[in-house]
């Protein structure tokens, strides 16, 4: 009998090699194309692109987007999608500015409230994509032209006609979590660094990069937690299932409305997050803000590997989807391309990338 | 011993629209029972299964479980009273692996709250060999797995858990001849457990195998309960396709039990 059972053992799944592991990671075509986009800027940047500084440099817009798009590539496992985030920007960002400037709170309190506004309309969005059972892309798509028209309205309210709010810089000035949300962050050690001749320093001793700017620690923060939490907890798998098919993960006691609402919450409250960065640091909040900015997200989270049809993704690969998005962008102006390039350049990326991960997942897990 | 059955339906009602999926039906079940449930396609077997397992809400009617009126709105509800379901559609996570389906929504965790990964995947490894020996597929996501494959992790979620009742709706649908023979088993097994199943089911040669009672719903309607003695393979068809027994049945019976 045992004889029997080892002879109709199944052999053929054995043979899993390291290269079909790695092709089962979602994030495989991001890293592939990081690897790709960098090959082809040592070929034709200025070698200045690759120093200390002109990392920073394309890492600064990379995080600023990679904080929306992890939340994106969470939501889009989960199953929906959010047109309304680069809106969102604007519109946090307005009441930001409302709460600093007009109101005069100390960022202890104004930074919770933008969150919990960005928070409550995340709620309210998937609530009506949950009851009405309509398409988060349609529902969102209302919300992209409403955030964006109250900003205008409100940034006229508040500045008594203007669509910019100027006098955040100076409204923020010596508060004390300032710090933690604009400039540059570990500047002690970038010091030590130059001292210590690691790196590149003035010809008076400062170091030429005084510190990492706050947002690239955010994201680095960000991405390390989403991947945790998608990959090492039950929420993860409730994510994943929810997005894979919603009715099957209820049927195992899922609480898929949960799951999804939340979902909303995060991506709204990272859009938030993005503008009171960008706010601070410009020292003003206009209406134009975040413009465009859900389609980057969604573009980074397809890039990191996520399916349009939800249940599949990982943040990893968002983060590095948005750093090949900062590249491109930054990356042409130290080459002799002409800037305008550039969307030709994401466009084809994205493109790239859909189908090369299409390909592999096919391949791979044998799907339909 | 037991007074009351481990559950009972009494006067389920299930409409949509105009369609009457489910009409005063009342049904029980006791521990270490199978009471098959028969009818043609689209009678309302799965509609009162799901009734039963949480997740769908009738618009009429009472659940008692234990002797207990309960209310479900969700499949967690049942689930927690000990009912198990194994739906007709399967209800999997297509890009996660077994064990973390079979924990789907149960999951086990370490001291710190994060999934505990080696734990899911040695029991997962026990309650799966248990049904298929050669379930080897642990670490793939059920999207690769055959139908029959994904059967058995549906059933050994099913199982894995403290159940009482168990609801299975069409099991052997997509099963081979040896692992169809494996749930057989398994059935009697959990019987002899005092689990009480439901088995909904189109193979007569399964119920009249299985089933302590048989149970046939017609147009919404339960048209006929009888012990499996005192019935014939003809005599359910002729329930399931025209709504009552054949026209000698009563004389025949009478006949048998003198
Ligand atoms: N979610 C739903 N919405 C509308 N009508 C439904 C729904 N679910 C079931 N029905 C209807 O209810 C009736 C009973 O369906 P049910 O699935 O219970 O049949 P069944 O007996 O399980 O059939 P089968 O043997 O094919 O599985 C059918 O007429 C079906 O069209
Ligand atoms: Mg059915």
């Amino acid at each position: 009998m045992a004889a029997e059972i080892q002879a109709s053992e199944d052999e053929r799944i054995r043979s899993e090699t390291l290269a079909t592991k790695l092709m089962k990671k979602p994030e495989l075509g991001a890293i592939g194309g990081v690897i790709l986009v960098t090959l082809f800027f040592m070929l034709t940047a200025d070698s200045t692109m690759f120093t200390l500084s002109g990392i920073m440099n394309f890492m600064t817009p990379a995080a600023q987007l990679g904080i929306l798009g992890i939340a994106a590539a969470m939501l889009m496992i989960g199953g929906e999608f959010d047109l309304s985030i680069g809106s969102m920007v604007a519109f946090a960002g307005m009441i930001f500015g409302a709460l600093t400037v007009n109101l005069g709170l100390p960022l202890i309190l104004a930074i919770p409230l933008t969150m919990a506004f960005a928070a409550a309309v995340g709620a309210v969005n998937g609530t009506i994509v949950l009851r009405t059972g309509l398409p988060s892309f349609i529902v969102t798509l209302a919300g992209l032209f409403i955030l964006r028209g109250a900003s205008l309205v409100g940034l006229k309210l508040f500045t008594g006609g203007s669509t910019q709010l100027r006098g955040v810089r100076d409204a923020v000035e010596g508060d004390w979590l300032a710090r933690f949300f604009s400039g540059d962050a570990l500047q002690g050690l970038f010091a030590w660094l130059a001292s210590a001749g690691v790196i590149d320093t003035f010809s008076n001793g400062t170091p030429k990069v005084p510190g990492v700017p706050v947002e690239i620690l955010w994201f680095i923060g960000f991405a390390l937690i989403a991947t945790y939490v998608l990959l090492r907890t039950p929420a993860g798998n409730w994510i994943f299932a929810t997005g894979g098919d919603s009715g099957a993960a209820k049927n195992s006691g899922v609480p898929v409305r949960r799951v999804k609402i939340s979902l909303f919450m995060l991506t709204a409250c990272a859009a938030a997050l993005v503008a009171v960065i960008t706010v601070i640091d410009a020292g003003s909040t206009d209406a134009r803000r975040g413009f465009m900015k859900e389609f980057e997200a969604i573009i980074t989270a397809v890039i990191g590997g996520c399916l349009l049809t939800g249940g599949y993704g990982s943040a990893i690969g968002a983060f590095f989807g948005a750093i090949i998005f900062g590249m491109v962008t930054i990356g042409l102006t130290y080459t002799d391309f002409d800037q305008d390039w550039f969307q030709i350049f994401l466009g084809g990326m994205l493109l790239l990338a859909v189908v090369f991960n299409n390909v592999i997942r096919k391949r791979v897990t044998g799907e339909r | 011993m037991t007074e009351h059955p481990l559950v009972e339906m009494i006067d389920i009602e299930k409409h949509f629209g105009g369609v009457r999926a489910v009409e005063h039906v009342s049904l029980d079940l006791w521990p270490g029972e199978v009471v098959g449930v028969l009818g043609h396609n689209g009678a309302g077997k799965s509609c009162l299964m799901r009734i039963l397992s949480g997740a769908m809400i009738p618009n009429g009617g009472e659940i008692r479980v234990g002797g207990q009126p309960v209310q479900f709105t969700e499949p967690n509800d049942a689930r927690a009273v000990g009912i198990e379901t194994i739906y007709q559609t399967l209800a999997l996570a297509d890009h996660l692996d077994a064990p973390k389906n079979l924990f789907l929504g149960r999951e086990l965790k370490t001291r710190f709250g994060n999934l505990d990964d080696a734990r899911m995947l040695e029991e997962a490894r026990e309650v799966l060999a248990r049904l298929n020996p050669n379930f080897k597929n642990l670490r793939d996501p059920v999207s690769s797995l055959s139908g029959g494959q994904r059967q058995v992790i549906a059933i050994a979620r099913a199982i894995y858990f403290d159940t009482k009742i168990l609801i299975m709706d069409e099991p052997t649908a997509a099963l081979g001849p040896s692992e169809t023979a494996m749930v057989a088993d398994l059935i009697r097994q959990l019987r002899a457990e005092g689990i009480g199943i439901f088995l909904v089911s189109h193979d007569m040669h399964d119920v009249f195998d299985l089933c302590d009672r048989v149970v046939v719903m017609n147009k919404g309607r339960i048209v006929g309960a009888h012990a499996i003695e005192e019935v014939s393979k003809d005599d359910v068809l002729s329930l399931i396709v025209k709504g009552e027994l054949p026209a000698d049945w009563s004389a025949r019976n009478l006949e048998a039990a003198q």
